[in-house]
């Protein structure tokens, strides 16, 4: 069920009005059975794999809370003789909790694995049978694609982290759990949210807040507002660009990288906005997971700011255990013992952070693109921790370099950066991606620019209005953004007569201008196949 | 040398001009990075003999000098 389409909005409706009638202890079974409903009318096939996810966590969860509860009480009643038999026993049973960790990580990643990843296992084998002159080769397996599986998986999956370091309590209610797991405005595109954060809000009983129903609807609304006026109008244009890279290149390739890149932040965080909204809607408050991630004036600015449930997960989960485990210590001292300080401080580093970037890129998508992806974004930010002494240097020399006009130049500079990184999303072949990219400085082709070219492209002249008006506003949302104001707040503080004048015209507008109706078929979010 | 300057030393061997006395959001403001904090984790854990892990390595815990003493001073006293 798309975001976009009547049924979703039916859905909500009915959800809704069962939501604010239903007397309130009613309210998390209503929400559980809608997640499961929402989940089967997208695929009745689905089911097992979200309930496998759900089973397996849950329980391991309870096992490793039940160790923690144990070993508290161990550690009240048993005398131990020194603190080294101590240390044994709390050693005895945190191996016995990861143990309930990794089972349930290997089931779980198991299942994305397969799910996910055998038909690319298959392609490359193929590559290689094909590379060694056989004539064999293996057959694709037809494996259907559970929505959202890598977002619920990890989801879960830091749940489970969480109880094992003892940060979070096990949840011992199987519905509360499944509540947390398969929430359904999350299983589209995440946010990914930490069961301490989202359990705060997921299980109130408040009484209906009249205030939240509004700003959800507002928020939705503004979602909507990216993503159909300007994300599927603009990727609809990408889709035919790089659907044949040896006829569009040149003016066309730049004319699609630049509409990619705007294209897929109003298509993501447009989605995200409408899971927000909707959650506020039913009084639940979900984490932010963007913060103006094109103001940012370096790459490692923009991960902090761009799908942050995401990069936080990677940070925490992954690249600060692997940065500091054992293995990783001993590789810092050979290295240290080897090569020196200075790059036994570095290489560990860049070795997990080399691991992690891989993981991100092939978390996006089974393909050698996605993994060129990571590993590119993974070089520029390594190049750019080297070089942060040679900046801070020409910082201290020179003052242009402290200026807020430097800092535009920044800002620009990392979006176009961006805009060719994201490009490496659009071409399955890599190489395919670069002689596009190098087109746009060696094939002379900008007179198409002027001469009606460009609207034959999946966008008339009218959609190209739209959609970069709609740019405009985003633009000017965001700038307002950082000077620290808020449309919402700003409206809400106003007349009625204005508040209704001001949210009914973008209403219409979204409704008379929003990419769809006759001949149009709004699109799935981009994020949607991650 | 006490906890808390020996860790001001290690913080200003790695941004010799940010006042690590009075600022109070190292993390959240992108002073320290998650590099960073992996680099100041490692020297600590060598320097104290301790072991700081990934459930540690929050924003809470690397925000100002004094919250990373605290966590140091604890797991000493562990």
């Amino acid at each position: 069920m798309l975001f976009t389409s009547y049924s979703f909005i039916g859905f909500l409706a009915v959800l809704f009005l069962l939501y604010y009638t239903i007397p309130t202890k009613y309210r998390r079974a209503l929400l559980l059975v809608a997640n499961f409903c929402f989940y089967y009318i997208a695929d009745p096939r689905y089911i097992p794999f979200i309930v496998a996810t759900i089973l397996s966590i849950w329980y391991a969860g309870i096992r490793i809370g039940d160790n923690w509860l144990a070993q508290e009480r161990g550690l009240a009643e048993m005398d131990f003789p020194d603190r080294e038999a101590k240390k044994a026993y709390r050693e005895a049973q945190k191996k016995t909790r990861k143990r309930w960790v990794i089972a349930a990580l290997l089931f779980n990643l198991g299942i994305m694995a397969v799910i996910k990843y055998t038909n690319f296992v298959i392609y490359n084998i193929n590559g290689v049978l094909g590379a060694a002159g056989s004539t064999q080769q293996l057959s694709f397996v037809n494996i259907i694609m559970p929505m959202g599986i890598s977002f619920y998986t990890f989801q879960a999956l830091s749940y489970l982290f969480d109880v094992n370091r003892g940060t979070c309590e096990a949840e011992r209610s199987l519905p509360r759990f499944a509540l947390f797991v398969s929430f359904f405005p999350q299983l589209v595109q995440g946010p990914i949210s930490r069961y301490p954060d989202l359990a705060q809000t997921l299980y109130n009983e408040d009484p209906f807040d009249k205030k939240n129903l509004y700003f959800g609807l507002q928020r939705m609304l503004w979602g909507y507002f990216k993503k159909l006026l300007v994300a599927d109008r603009m990727l609809a244009l990408v889709r035919t660009v790089t659907g044949d890279p040896s006829t569009y290149h040149g003016s066309y390739a730049l004319v699609a990288m630049l509409f990619y890149c705007i294209g897929l932040y109003a298509d993501f965080t447009g989605g995200i906005d409408i899971t927000i909204g909707v959650a506020e809607c039913l009084g639940i408050k979900l984490q932010e997971n963007f913060n103006l991630p094109y103001f940012s004036d370096s790459l490692a600015e923009f991960w902090r700011r761009w799908h942050m449930s995401m990069s936080s997960w990677f940070r925490e989960y992954m690249f600060f255990p692997l940065s500091t485990s054992r293995p990783m210590g001993r590789f810092a001292k050979f290295v240290k013992t080897h090569f020196g300080n200075a790059l036994g401080k570095r290489l560990p580093l860049y070795l997990s952070s080399f691991i992690v970037w891989f993981a991100t890129g092939i978390w996006h998508g089974a393909s050698w693109n996605f993994i060129f992806w990571g590993l590119a974004n993974w070089a520029i930010l390594m190049l750019s921790q080297e070089l942060e002494g040679f900046y801070s240097g020409m910082r201290e020399r020179y003052a242009f370099f402290r200026t807020s006009t430097f800092k535009v130049i920044a800002v620009i500079r990392t979006f176009l950066l961006l805009a060719l990184l994201n490009f490496i999303d659009c071409y399955l072949n890599i190489i395919h991606m670069f002689k596009t990219f190098l087109s746009i400085f060696t094939t002379s082709n900008y007179h198409l620019l002027f001469d009606g070219s460009m609207l034959k492209l999946g966008m008339s002249g009218p959609d190209f209005i739209a959609a970069l008006a709609g740019s405009l506003v985003m633009l000017a949302v965001g700038l307002m953004q950082v000077k620290g104001g808020s449309i919402r707040e700003m409206v809400a503080q106003k007349p009625p007569a204005f508040r209704f004048v001001f949210w009914y015209g973008m209403f219409l507008i979204v409704l008379i201008f929003g990419a769809y109706g006759v001949g149009y078929d709004a699109s799935q979010f981009v994020y949607n196949q991650f | 040398m006490d906890v808390r300057t020996e860790l001001k030393e290690m913080l200003l061997d790695i941004y010799s001009d940010v006042d690590f006395d009075n600022e109070q959001n190292l993390v959240d403001e992108g002073i320290l990075d998650s590099m960073d904090i992996v680099n100041l984790v490692t020297e600590i854990n060598d320097n104290f003999d301790i072991s700081i892990g990934a459930k540690d390595m929050t924003p809470d815990n690397f925000n100002s000098l004094e919250a990373t003493t605290a966590l140091v001073q604890k797991l000493i006293d562990e």
